[in-house]
């Protein structure tokens, strides 16, 4: 009898076990099906030929996926491999496709025009593109077509840069009291504007350096309730370019996920500013700045960033304020670019505007963020 | 057998006092001060030496002397004279020509870092390039002088000297140019864009705008809108702008706006 418990012990571990093996060669021969190239070869409709090209994508299988691409296509696989996986340091090469959604737009006999959501997880958080594929019909399999894929290439060259450049030096805990103080840059609020919007209460507005020397800015913000009890206390994160050089004005935005304004009886705002070491480098233009309907009917701000200087900008970052007709900021909107921003080069960008605003925006101001590898 | 006992009127941080005791025999002394607790047995008829390192922190002294019974009293410690000035300047960066911007307060300390209550006179000037462009004498009440005044006119380092007889203190702030004032854009259309720039940039008081700070040019064309945040270098900032049609472009440092110049089509 003091046997009885153990053996069944050992007895159901090792079903267990089978029943694991079972389960798993089961769930892996789907998978396999999923993957195989008996399904890839047989993809008898546009969605399913889209399907298999985009889970070869998925899973980095580039020879089956550019097998899967009509011959027509001016593409050669390193191009093809750099568009998916990103190069430079950009954002894109430290993304991966999470996911995808794909409905068709338009199909024929031998035709078809599909649309996809792609979802990347990325460093920054999840990023959604849209990407509308043609298809066609080629030897009796659907096959996508896929455009020339412009890789930019910069030539060889020197680019002279004078740039300026600030240094920090602090006195040390010997020096006397009083003796190398430094005081903190001047920053400013210049405008605030409290919203409801979908995700909850937005707080937004631009903020300026006033002073001479660069700083390092952060702007905070606290929902205080009728009785004087603060609700919520949140930062603008990365909605903001948290370096500001003299005279630059930046936009920002400090969400409050699931509180509503009538909660709220005031609002505090506090601006810190801390004196960094800074570059003006590298100087990037905001160029062909116009706002359209992309689509699926959203208003969209369009652009192209141009990198000015001799460096490339690993992963530009865009925020854009959107002033309605007295120029107050009615909403503040990011992005990033998932390409790096080669030396005197361009990269398109995109912002996007709440439909609710869209109408009532007759204005904006963009400024560009960039993060480079190597420096903070 | 009676006791009885003098503690000094004043003295003086650092040096050395005497309490006289009257009476016979042995007795136990204590000293209480800010910055020392003592015991120690004495003989009542003499008296008792207080060193220099038990007066160093100026202040309220308890001295008690208990024999029979105990007697306690209560004498002073001032500060001894300044050996060094203690001048806190702000702000280390100032625009110029703004009204009681620029303040300073000095603190006279002695040798143990007591702080000098004693009225003093203490000279503040401002001078820039030896030159001096302001002074006033201070009294110091409480053992602090301090003053406030306006920036000057011109941009650059100014000195701010705090003098109490040969004791000098000094501290550097930086007048800057204040904003931009008649910010004015010229451009012309190159080979692959329009070039703009600005006049060299002054403020209202002409002093240039230090270099690094920025401009944002924004153009306006059929291709819709640009803009670039260009650094001020040497004076001027420049900016490169992609633009094909007709463009009118604009330029803005901070919150104080430019001219607008309208650059024509290439012919």
């Amino acid at each position: 009898m003091k046997y009885a418990v153990p053996v069944i012990l050992v007895v159901a571990t090792a079903f267990l076990m089978v029943l694991g093996l079972y389960v798993t060669g089961q769930a892996g021969s789907n998978l396999g099906v999923a993957k195989g190239s008996a399904l890839y070869s047989s993809a008898s409709t546009p969605e399913q030929a889209l399907d298999n090209f985009l889970i070869d994508v998925q899973r980095r299988n580039w020879d089956r996926a550019l097998a899967n691409i009509a011959s027509s296509s001016p593409v050669d696989k390193q191009s093809f491999i750099q568009d998916w996986l990103g190069s430079n340091g950009s954002l894109r090469s430290f993304s991966s496709l999470e996911s995808f959604e794909s409905r068709p737009l338009h199909a024929t006999n031998d035709e078809a025009q599909m649309r996809v959501r792609l979802h990347f997880s990325t460093p920054i958080g999840p990023i959604e593109d849209v990407r509308d594929f043609h298809l066609i019909r080629e030897g009796g399999a659907w096959k996508a077509l896929w455009p020339k894929v412009e890789v930019p290439s910069v030539p060889a060259q020197v680019v002279p840069v004078t740039y300026l450049r600030w240094d920090l030096v602090t006195g040390g805990a010997e020096d006397q009291w009083g003796s190398k103080n430094v005081d903190a840059p001047h920053v400013r609020i210049i405008s605030m504007n409290a919203v409801d919007s979908a995700e909850g209460a937005t707080v937004m507005g631009e903020v300026t350096n006033e002073d001479t020397v660069p700083a390092f800015v952060t702007v905070n913000s606290t929902l205080v309730d009728g009785a004087g009890n603060p609700i919520d206390e949140e930062s603008s994160f990365d909605k903001i370019a948290h370096i500001l050089l003299p005279k630059q004005v930046s936009p920002y935005r400090i969400d409050f996920p699931g509180l509503r304004l009538k909660d709220v009886k005031n609002v505090r705002m506090d601006v810190k500013a801390t004196l960094v070491p800074a570059s003006a480098d590298p100087v990037i233009g905001v160029m062909n700045q116009r706002i359209e309907s992309d689509s699926q009917g959203k208003s969209v701000l369009h652009g192209d960033l141009l990198n000015q200087s001799g460096q490339t900008v690993n992963i530009p970052h865009v925020i854009a304020s959107f002033y309605d007709n007295n120029g107050k900021v009615v909403w503040v909107s990011d992005g990033y670019v998932d390409q790096a921003l080669l030396p005197q080069s361009s990269e398109p960008f995109a912002v996007e505007i709440p439909k609710s605003l869209s109408a009532s925006v007759h204005g904006f101001h963009v400024v560009v963020n960039q993060y480079s590898l190597g420096k903070s | 057998m009676g006791q009885d006992f003098h503690a000094p009127d004043s003295a003086t941080a650092g040096e050395e006092t005497a309490i006289s005791t009257s009476g016979s025999g042995k007795g136990t002394f204590y000293l209480l001060g800010p910055g020392v607790a003592r015991k120690n047995d004495v003989t009542l008829g003499e008296e008792i030496k207080l060193g220099s390192q038990d007066t160093r922190t100026a202040g309220a002294y308890t001295a008690i002397l208990c024999s029979d019974s105990c007697h306690s009293a209560v004498f002073f410690v001032s500060a001894a004279k300044p050996t060094s000035l203690t001048f806190l300047a702000h702000p280390s960066r100032v625009p110029v020509a703004q009204g009681d911007a620029v303040s300073g307060v000095a603190f006279p300390f002695d040798p143990y870092h007591n702080l000098v209550l004693a009225p003093a006179t203490v000279n503040f000037q401002i001078t820039a390039k030896d030159s001096s462009l302001w002074s006033r004498a201070v009294r110091a009440e409480n053992g602090v002088a301090w003053f406030r005044t306006a920036s000057g006119k011109s941009a650059g380092l100014v000195q701010l000297t705090a003098t109490l007889d040969d004791l000098s203190t000094r501290r550097a702030v930086q007048q800057v140019a204040s904003e931009a004032c008649n910010l004015r854009i010229m451009g012309e259309r190159t080979r692959t864009g329009i070039t703009v720039q600005t006049e060299p940039v002054h403020d209202c008081a002409g002093n240039v705008l230090p270099d690094g700070t920025i401009v944002t040019f924004t153009s306006v064309g059929p291709h819709g809108r640009g803009t670039v945040d260009a650094p001020i270098k040497q004076g001027v900032a420049r900016a490169q702008m992609e633009a094909e049609g007709a463009t009118t472009i604009s330029a803005a440092s901070g919150i104080v706006m430019g001219n607008e110049i309208r650059i024509e089509a290439r012919p």
